[in-house]
């Protein structure tokens, strides 16, 4: 990890990202025109808009860039992709810069949407289909067993009403759908994941 | 008209108990109707969804698509991949399209996959329901089984995100997709004109922005209130139960009156088609579409 220790500027952040974050060969083509910024739908939600983060990383605010939760307020819309006279991917290079900072561990604390996409990675790898019943849960108690009850008791209307539409299921707690070959499925992931840890410098 | 077969991947949302399960059960009885036969994929796996990048990173995402990719190819082969839901449909295609134009990323992920005992070869096409129906069958084999046309109700197409970007349906405008309105004058109905057409409700953010997401979803309803509809449809499952299930929150703590249905399109036409409103799953709906379920019964 010690090579990923934050430094506020490094001039060879750009670089970084082009080999270590997904689609980040693409940032050096961003022409600063603002179209992604005006086309997403949460965009006053960022402290940085799309364009400000590929400069950012061009002038090498790798800490900035890296601990801020701009990313963090993308949708998947990709309304930006379709827009950019440029084509870039921007929408996947948020993806990846988010979860570049997220492993190596720069992703502002508690950030919803980062801890709602482990609880949801780690539900849907257990038995390769998600359950929804228990990662309804999981969010609900993600901040504490009081927080968990009082959410749980908000929703508790919307969770009946689903129940009776039989769109959600209060025997999926017992285990729930999954895929057969959960052991070759999580062999698979575990392999995936160790070629792109070594790749992307994050093996120990 | 001639027989259709595909394979099928109709993801988690869609499975018994879950909340698409009305989607697949509409699904299964517009597919009887119009004779396409879709065999689900042997042992099939979660996509990933728009969230999964997030703990998931590339390479493991890109094994999950592969591995139903491989599947198909092993046990359907020949066959293309249809799926109904939007976050499948699109990570899938993200996938072949990744797979197919980097040597690199096709070697580690085979690579990944030979864990599991299999291979992806890149000759499954990934198709969405909605190409299906408008580019396999066209719309006048969607018109001819109409025996109950849905009359004087007003619908709201909603297409939202990731059926329409950024791959889309081929000939569609991004800005202005117009397949759904067709769809649903196919059937009968009247599509309303509706500026909230292609917006975002949110996606996952639902879960955890909340205030952000429910913003979203507000904006879309109140406009298909706007222009009159009576009811929205929807080819997304994601867009289905976020605009449906948030409505009952958004009264709560805005005060307004939200009671807008939120449909499928299979549900309208398996009704259309003269299917029961149990086949159309409407039995599923939050917000009862009490005028479907009317026409139904005739």
């Amino acid at each position: 990890m010690s090579e990923h220790a934050v430094a506020p500027y490094r001039n060879d952040f750009l670089r970084e990202v082009e080999k270590n974050v997904e689609e980040g060969h693409w940032v050096k083509m961003c022409m600063q025109c603002g179209v992604c910024a005006g086309s997403c739908p949460l965009g006053n939600a960022w402290a940085h808009p799309p364009q400000e983060i590929f400069m950012m990383i061009r002038a090498g605010k790798r800490e900035e860039v890296l601990t801020s939760d701009s990313m963090w307020m993308c949708t998947s819309c990709y309304n930006c992709i379709v827009r950019c006279p440029r084509q870039l991917p921007i929408t996947h290079i948020m993806h990846g810069l988010a979860n570049y900072a997220h492993r190596l561990g720069l992703a502002p604390k508690g950030q919803p949407t980062q801890a709602t996409a482990t609880l949801f990675w780690n539900n849907l790898i257990k038995k390769g289909r998600v359950n929804e019943l228990t990662f309804s849960l999981a969010l609900y108690f993600k901040d504490g067993f009081v927080q968990g009850i009082k959410n749980a008791l908000g929703m508790q209307s919307i969770g009946l009403g689903l129940m009776k539409a039989k769109r959600l299921n209060p025997m999926e707690i017992l285990g729930g759908h999954g895929v057969k070959d959960q052991s070759g499925l999580q062999a698979m992931i575990a392999k995936a994941r160790e070629i792109e840890d070594r790749k992307k410098g994050f093996s120990k | 008209m001639a027989k259709k077969e595909y394979a099928f991947y109709p993801g988690c949302s869609s499975q018994k108990g879950a909340s698409a399960s009305n989607y697949l059960t509409s699904v299964n009885a517009m597919c009887d109707k119009l004779d396409v036969t879709i065999t689900e994929i042997p042992d099939w796996n979660c996509c990933g969804a728009s969230i999964g990048y997030a703990e998931g990173g590339e390479l493991p995402r890109l094994a999950l698509s592969a591995r139903n990719f491989a599947l198909a190819e092993t046990h359907l082969p020949g066959k293309q991949m249809v799926a109904t839901c939007a976050a499948c449909w699109l990570a899938q295609r993200e996938v072949k399209e990744r797979l197919d134009h980097s040597e690199v990323l096709l070697k580690e992920t085979n690579e990944a996959l030979a864990a599991a005992g299999l291979q992806y070869q890149g000759t499954t096409p990934i198709r969405h329901m909605v190409e299906v129906l408008i580019e396999d069958l066209g719309y006048d084999a969607l018109k001819q089984p109409v025996v109950k046309p849905l009359e004087g109700i007003k619908f709201a197409g909603y297409v939202g995100c990731q059926t329409n970007r950024p791959f889309g349906i081929a000939g569609e405008s991004f800005e202005n997709p117009v397949y759904l309105d067709k769809l649903v004058e196919t059937v009968g109905g009247e599509a309303v004109p509706y500026d909230q057409k292609v917006a975002c409700c949110g996606g996952a953010l639902a879960f955890s922005e909340p205030e952000k997401s429910q913003k979203q979803i507000r904006d879309i309803v109140e406009s298909a209130y706007d222009h009159g509809a009576e009811m929205i449809v929807t080819p997304c499952p994601l867009c289905q139960a976020n605009v449906e299930i948030y409505q009952s929150e958004i009264n709560k703590k805005q005060g307004t009156k939200f009671s807008m249905p939120v449909l499928y399109y299979s549900q309208l036409m398996t009704i259309a088609y003269g299917g029961s409103a149990k086949e159309a799953g409407l039995d599923g709906q939050l917000i009862r579409a009490t005028k479907l379920e009317e026409i139904a019964k005739k």
